[in-house]
């Protein structure tokens, strides 16, 4: 999502301050080539987070067979506070790549998400518009936003592992 | 106080902006020499106090201010409806206005009918210019001291001292007894239902007989020479408090021992007010509208239309009877959240107005907004049209407060 772009910033600017995000993060994103299926081996870190690739805008895609599951990153969902209402899109909906694909609402600001794969929505999740809080308690996990078709999986390789986006992260906060 | 101090930097976008023009300065000899952060942000004497517990900051109107701490926003905006928050409003223009022609000197520059206030009472007014728009919206508070204290915001800090210069200078030439000085001293908001149990133990002066609007000099939890005024800008019960820079970390410290008190950013005080009906300056009133247009009618004194004699007064008199094609509302919808500069459409789709303030209500779990809109959707329960992200959004005008104020009338 875009925090560093796209903050429909309400009465005041109140968000903290982010740097913009740089380019050159992208090209720290590590190069390892990612497959669906790809035995995790980094035994020290949740087998969850080894699935996670992120974007600069903060969404994070994970992988599962031929359906990737888009979020936000635990970064963006602290930096936007208290969701309070998702625009998500419709099932069946294309998108291309970082194609902005619904937005995310908290009290003090509206943050654009964009998508981190081509393909298809195959599915959303309806609990959020109960519980839109869930993308602050769970963003890994019950908080994901969407499911997709994967039609590109090389455009994986230009999304940034966990180690990378740590890095990423590290950078904006210095 | 009514710190209405949220003033709007920069368009859309992040702190960021906010930095880049955030440079206003304040010309005004005697003004606090605050010292100011490496980003070339200006420091309240609360800002190490702040990034201590947790504050995270941001730049606003110049200066580096706390838009939360640790608790999220909507858990301090509720702790604040139901217990009591302090803000950190030291970053206000605070001033005296000296001299035996000092009613005289401040009704040339603002609607108020100031002679007509008792002794340590205080009022909501408005620096007019002669096109009749809001230069400045600001607290006057007729003390028995022998001054007029007056907080006005920090985003207006630069024109408001420069314009109350100006004047000042006219009336020394014309032979007139009047003395400006801006105010080094720090300013804190308490405010919530829980303000008096906080603050009566630390105040010899019963809370009781201080209503709103009213100010009294007052030691505070042993600090002396602090001005204590009943007022505030989130519809609760509260105060505001004046206190020597030296002082005021030790008497937040003291505030917030009490379990009642927690500390509250920006991003709190932003909705507080929003719920509260209360204009932020820069987003819901400015240069462009006028008191009628903004219905603030209630702040320009009877006196003061009779005579017509304040900035701007022949174009906003007539507009009290004759009505303005436009005018400020309370939004109310469900859904995505409307936010500023967006259109308002009839229910045909033809644009009648703008949003000029808009957010989600934690209290009321609807989305609240304030807009501009033709004279003829001004009236409470016409169903409107929002826009949210290029789709269209039904709306109801509703009436303001949205949610009611517990203002302490005695």
């Amino acid at each position: 999502m875009a925090l560093g772009a796209a903050l429909r910033c309400l009465s005041v600017n109140l968000l903290p301050r982010l740097p913009p995000l740089s380019p050159a993060a992208q090209a720290g994103a590590t190069r390892l080539l990612w497959r669906s299926g790809c035995p995790r081996t980094l035994s020290s870190t949740p087998k969850l987070w080894t699935a996670l690739r992120f974007t600069d805008k903060h969404e994070w895609v994970r992988v599962e067979g031929d359906v990737g599951t888009v979020g936000i990153s635990s970064y963006a969902q602290d930096a936007l506070g208290d969701v309070v209402y998702c625009g998500l899109p419709e099932v069946g909906q294309r998108l291309e790549q970082m194609e902005e694909f619904g937005a995310l609402e908290s009290v003090k600001a509206a943050s654009e998400l964009y998508s981190p794969l081509t393909g298809e929505v195959t599915e959303i999740n309806t609990e959020l518009a109960e519980n839109p809080g869930l993308v602050n308690k769970a963003c890994y996990a019950a908080g994901w936003l969407i499911k997709m078709t994967i039609e590109k999986p090389e455009e994986l390789d230009g999304l940034m592992d966990q180690a990378a986006y740590d890095r990423f992260i590290k950078s904006l906060e210095e | 106080m009514w710190a209405r101090s949220l003033v709007r930097v920069g368009g859309s976008g992040l702190g960021l902006r906010a930095a880049r023009d955030g440079s206003a300065r304040v010309a005004g000899a005697g003004w606090r020499q605050a010292s100011t952060a490496e980003d070339g942000l200006r420091k309240t004497p609360l800002f190490d106090f702040h990034r201590e517990h947790g504050g995270r900051m941001v730049a606003f109107a110049g200066w580096s201010m706390p838009v939360q701490y640790k608790d999220s926003h909507i858990a301090s905006h509720m702790h604040t409806r139901e217990h009591c928050s302090i803000f950190d409003v030291s970053h206000m223009l605070q001033s005296k206005v000296h001299g035996r022609d000092r009613v005289k000197f401040m009704e040339s520059l603002v609607v108020a009918d100031i002679a007509e206030l008792k002794d340590n009472q205080g009022t909501l007014s408005l620096f007019t210019n002669e096109a009749g728009g809001v230069i400045d919206d600001l607290i006057v508070t007729k003390t028995d001291q022998g001054y007029l204290y007056v907080v006005s915001n920090a985003g207006c800090a630069e024109k408001d001292s420069a314009h109350m210069k100006a004047r000042l200078a006219e009336f020394k030439a014309a032979g007139f007894d009047v003395d400006l000085e801006f105010l080094d001293e720090a300013l804190i908001a308490l405010q919530g239902p829980s303000m008096v149990r906080v603050l009566q133990e630390g105040l010899r002066e019963d809370l009781s007989k201080l209503t709103f609007m009213t100010s009294h000099l007052a030691t505070v939890f042993g600090v002396p020479d602090c001005r204590v005024t009943r007022c505030g800008y989130t519809g609760e019960d509260g105060v505001e408090i004046s206190v020597p820079q030296t002082r005021v970390v030790e008497l937040t410290e003291k505030l917030l021992a009490h379990s009642e008190v927690k500390l509250a950013g920006l991003g709190a005080r932003d909705s507080l007010r929003l719920e509260a009906g209360l204009c932020l300056y820069g987003n819901d009133i400015d240069e462009t509208t006028t008191p009628v247009e903004a219905t603030l009618v209630w702040t320009i004194g009877k006196r003061r239309r009779q005579n017509r004699d304040f900035p701007g007064a022949e174009i906003i008199v007539p507009q009290i009877k004759a009505k303005t094609a436009r005018k400020r509302v309370g939004l109310v919808s469900t859904g995505p959240p409307v936010r500023q500069h967006t259109p308002v459409f009839s229910p045909d789709g033809k644009v009648i107005g703008e949003v000029t303030s808009g957010c989600p209500s934690p209290c009321l779990k609807k989305n609240i907004a304030m807009a501009y809109v033709d004279a003829a959707f001004a009236k409470n329960g016409t169903p409107i049209q929002v826009e949210v992200r290029k789709k269209t959004v039904p709306a109801t005008v509703s009436k303001m407060p949205f949610v009611p104020t517990k203002y302490y009338s005695g």
